[in-house]
């Protein structure tokens, strides 16, 4: 039988490890994603980083005014912007990953059942999972690099490190990102997804975007200490202030293992949703 | 003797303690149009999941192509065109950009797709709809273009679930008319149907199935020989009455069966029926002589109509 | 059969009919609506009155801002935004369910209901859910001591009638609607993201630059905060002021409702 070009590049990964999870082409689901943002509603893509920008006129510089400078946790005295303007990109990397990883992968994988089609064809679940990731990840890329624009020349980021903040929001929205795929794997309606809000409010509000962690008490500091967007808010924190230490990497190793995990499971879900 | 492309031997598929498929053997030939046929939830879009390696099996042997789908899943769909029963269109792009990204997924140069798309839009009769977004679609429109992206990586078999289900009857004429094409230049179908006269058109052979097991196998025109009379008398005597006048009826005919709405008397020569009734007194409100259909023979097998 | 209703008449009050089913749709949801309703003011308090409080009285004292504590000084402001907030979304989402997503209101004006009633009875049933909410949120307030002025109580109402006028305003709005993605990004990012920033929420509306302020007199979140702030703990502002704040509430209320009927119909007869 004369083989048709689909099937020749199936049978050059057949056999590899993992072949069928993943077929080498999570570029083609970025792909798709490209062509569908051309034709979509920019603007509101866009604009995506006009609410941390906002949060920091509103905090940094009106209830500043009222609070002066404060310790940056490290001895160091800064203004009160400087000190928020890494929790703020850390929280918009986080939101945004988590909005695209829930109502837009809800969205494909239920409503529009685009997952589907793509897993009809040779694609395998992880090729779907990390071009789909890829894909939040540029746009909190472009946002990084564009709240950056923003707060730099405000002198908000007094260390050179700080470039470093750039890649690191695309770790921390890459964490998030593929947790958040993961949990909306197990949702069945839109409801259910509000449970993620009640989750994400108390993390914002807690993990010290807006004030130091020491005017908690030390069993409450410990604990927030441990969640993500808090490790998250460190991370930066310690590169646009120049704050560089060993013990960021355990913040880095922290994001490494929550991607690990996400993709893992949410690998094994589509998987399963799909070979029913 | 051509060769099967598909095998299938006691496949059985259970959801918990829900039986779909019951341990069903059949086979499809190159370039056959094979058909399943049944009502809801008789266990044929499981089936058809199975042989497209995206659900897996219970227990039984399955060999598409030669090869297991459940080990070689990839390779396998990457010889399939799948028409899923549910439209699955990508709602955010057009349709040109639905055909080329769908070829992409299997990995094909865009090169080789662009070469492509212009006869699969040919195919569609969707050429002037080409930049239009395929949420402006019409039913009738979507099922063509689905059809037409599973032909995008060139499949060597064709798998349709439930093809025309939810389309006016023009459109489904259209969407018939193109199968047949397909039929015609040597591509093997495999098409899932709860209409009878769809499989009549289609299928060269099929098999009907019932509760997850099949119920009787061979060509639509074998099966209503074996199964059926040649013709069949409709009769309505109003829905209090059906049920009282059977057993006058019942000697006149080889066979009968009542309805809730109708009684349906099989004979060879229908019309001689007819006046059979109507010579001793009875009139019915409507009467109707048709040839036996493959609904005809559903009744028989099961007891129950195809679409309840 | 026995006819127990006159089904060929036109009811009275069929505005009501649409609030029934509205609140029968928000039952179902009970326990997350009540258990948003409680934590949704105690996280906003601790956080920014404790946690913020506590960097501001580190550098101002402990009545720094306008005499009073820092959980004080922003209780009311939270207090009505919650409101505005939850009647953005009580009314916004059933609009475009109603028009976009399921087209249920097609189905209702094929019965004697009509734009306005289908609006109105969308725009109680925010109102209800105001009350609760707003009840609930004062209660907490209650107990974290930011409502011991012995006309406290009034912050209530103030509070729920902001909410009333900014569900008014979006019913209108909500109600052209085509492009649902565009309006909900755009509303959040461009209307209530800088209302709940620049409203005088956070610190005095004087000590934003005086070019940012305008932001402060077209918002009903200022407007409702200053006179909350009054009920609450005796801000003091003229009598003048107290007329202004509440005309402005009364307007936007008259206003969005009127447009908000108007608009309804027109899209029904579409």
């Amino acid at each position: 039988m004369l083989l048709s070009a689909a099937v020749a590049i199936a049978e050059r990964r057949s056999g590899r490890l993992g072949d069928k999870y993943y077929a080498g082409r999570s570029h083609i689901v970025l792909e798709r994603s490209l062509i569908a943002f051309k034709s979509s509603t920019w603007v509101v893509i866009v604009t995506g980083f006009v609410e941390p920008v906002l949060y920091l006129l509103s905090f940094g510089y009106g209830v500043g005014k009222f609070i002066g400078s404060i310790d940056s946790g490290t001895g160091r005295m800064v203004s009160y912007a400087a000190f928020i303007a890494p929790g703020l990109l850390a929280t918009s990397a986080m939101n945004g990953a988590i909005y695209d990883s829930t109502w837009n992968v809800f969205f494909k994988l239920r409503e529009s059942r685009l997952y589907h089609a793509m897993l009809a064809t040779s694609l395998g679940p992880l090729d779907v999972a990390l071009g789909e990731i890829a894909w939040a990840l540029l746009r909190g890329l472009i946002y990084a690099i564009g709240f950056m624009a923003v707060v730099a020349p405000l002198g908000l980021i007094p260390s050179w490190w700080g470039i470093l903040a750039i890649p690191a929001a695309v770790l921390i929205a890459f964490g998030f990102a593929s947790i958040g795929m993961a949990i909306t794997s197990y949702f069945t309606s839109f409801q259910q997804m509000s449970l993620v809000n009640i989750v994400l409010l108390p993390m914002f509000l807690f993990s010290g975007s807006f004030y130091p962690l020491t005017v908690f008490p030390g069993w409450v500091q410990g604990m927030i200490k441990a969640l993500p967007l808090s490790q998250a808010i460190q991370l930066v924190r310690g590169l646009t202030l120049g704050a560089i230490n060993v013990g960021l990497l355990s913040h880095v190793l922290y994001f490494l293992v929550m991607i690990a995990c996400g993709l893992f499971i949410t690998t094994r879900r589509l998987d399963a949703l799909f070979m029913r | 003797m051509s060769e099967n492309l598909i095998e299938v031997k006691g496949l059985t598929k259970k959801y918990g303690d829900f039986v779909a498929v019951n341990g069903i053997d059949f086979h499809v030939r190159k370039s056959e149009s094979f058909g399943f046929l049944g009502p809801n939830g008789a266990g044929k879009s499981t089936t058809m999941r199975i042989l497209a390696a995206t659900s897996r099996r219970t227990s039984g042997q399955v060999s598409v192509l030669g090869k297991d789908p459940e080990i070689y899943g990839p390779q396998i769909r990457a010889h399939l065109g799948v028409v899923p029963q549910e439209g699955n269109l990508d709602v955010q792009l057009t349709v040109t950009e639905n055909l080329y990204i769908y070829g992409r997924y299997f990995g094909l140069s865009s090169k080789f797709i662009r070469s492509k798309i212009d006869d699969l839009l040919e195919f569609a009769q969707l050429v002037d709809k080409r930049d239009v977004k395929v949420e402006a679609l019409s039913g009738g429109m979507k099922r063509r273009l689905i059809i037409a992206r599973s032909l995008v990586s060139e499949p060597d078999i064709l798998i349709l679930d439930e093809p025309t289900t939810g389309l006016d009857p023009q459109a489904r004429h259209i969407l018939w008319d193109r199968l047949f094409r397909l039929k015609e230049d040597g591509m093997t179908l495999l098409i899932t149907t709860h209409y009878m006269d769809e499989a009549e058109q289609l299928c060269d052979r099929l098999i009907v199935m019932d509760k997850g097991s099949i119920m009787s196998e061979g060509s639509p025109a074998d099966l209503i020989k074996k199964y059926s009379t040649k013709e069949v008398l409709e009769v309505r005597f109003g829905s209090n009455r059906n049920a009282d006048m059977a057993p006058t009826l019942q000697n006149l005919c080889d066979r009968i069966e009542v309805l809730p709405d109708r009684i349906l008397l099989y004979a060879e020569d229908a019309e001689a029926v007819l006046e059979d009734i109507i010579g001793a007194g009875h009139h019915p409100n409507t009467s109707l002589v048709r040839r036996s259909s493959l609904e005809d023979v559903f009744l028989r097998l099961t007891g129950r109509s195809l679409i309840e | 059969m026995t006819l127990t209703d006159n089904t060929r008449r036109v009811p009275r009050f069929r505005a009501l009919y649409i609030l029934e089913y509205r609140l029968r749709n928000m039952l179902k949801y009970f326990w997350a609506i009540a258990a948003i309703s409680i934590l949704n003011p105690l996280l906003y308090l601790v956080s920014f009155g404790i946690g913020v409080g506590t960097l501001i009285s580190n550098h101002m004292g402990p009545h720094g801002i306008d005499g009073v504590s820092y959980l004080t000084f922003i209780a009311p402001a939270l207090l009505a935004s919650s409101a505005i907030q939850g009647s953005l979304e009580d009314v916004v989402f059933p609009t475009l369910e109603g028009f976009k997503w399921r087209k249920l209101f097609f189905g209702m004006n094929a019965t004697p209901q009509t734009g306005a009633t289908i609006a109105s009875g969308v725009f109680l049933a925010a109102v209800v859910r105001a009350v609760f909410g707003v009840s609930i949120y004062s209660l907490i307030l209650y107990f974290f001591g930011a409502m011991n002025s012995s006309h406290a109580y009034l912050a209530i109402p103030i509070a729920i009638f902001a909410g009333a006028s900014f569900g008014a305003l979006m019913l209108a709005l909500a109600s052209s609607v085509e492009n649902e993605d565009i309006f909900l990004t755009m509303v959040g990012r461009f209307l209530i993201g800088p209302m709940f920033l620049f409203s005088g929420t956070f610190y005095p509306l004087s000590s934003l630059p005086s070019g940012l302020q305008f932001i402060g007199w077209i918002s009903p979140l200022w407007h409702a905060t200053e006179l909350g702030r009054w009920a609450t703990y005796g801000h003091r502002i003229t009598g003048t002021m107290v007329m202004i704040h509440f005309l402005f509430l009364l307007i936007m209320l008259v206003l969005g409702l009127f447009f908000a009927a108007k608009q309804y119909a027109r899209r029904l007869a579409k």
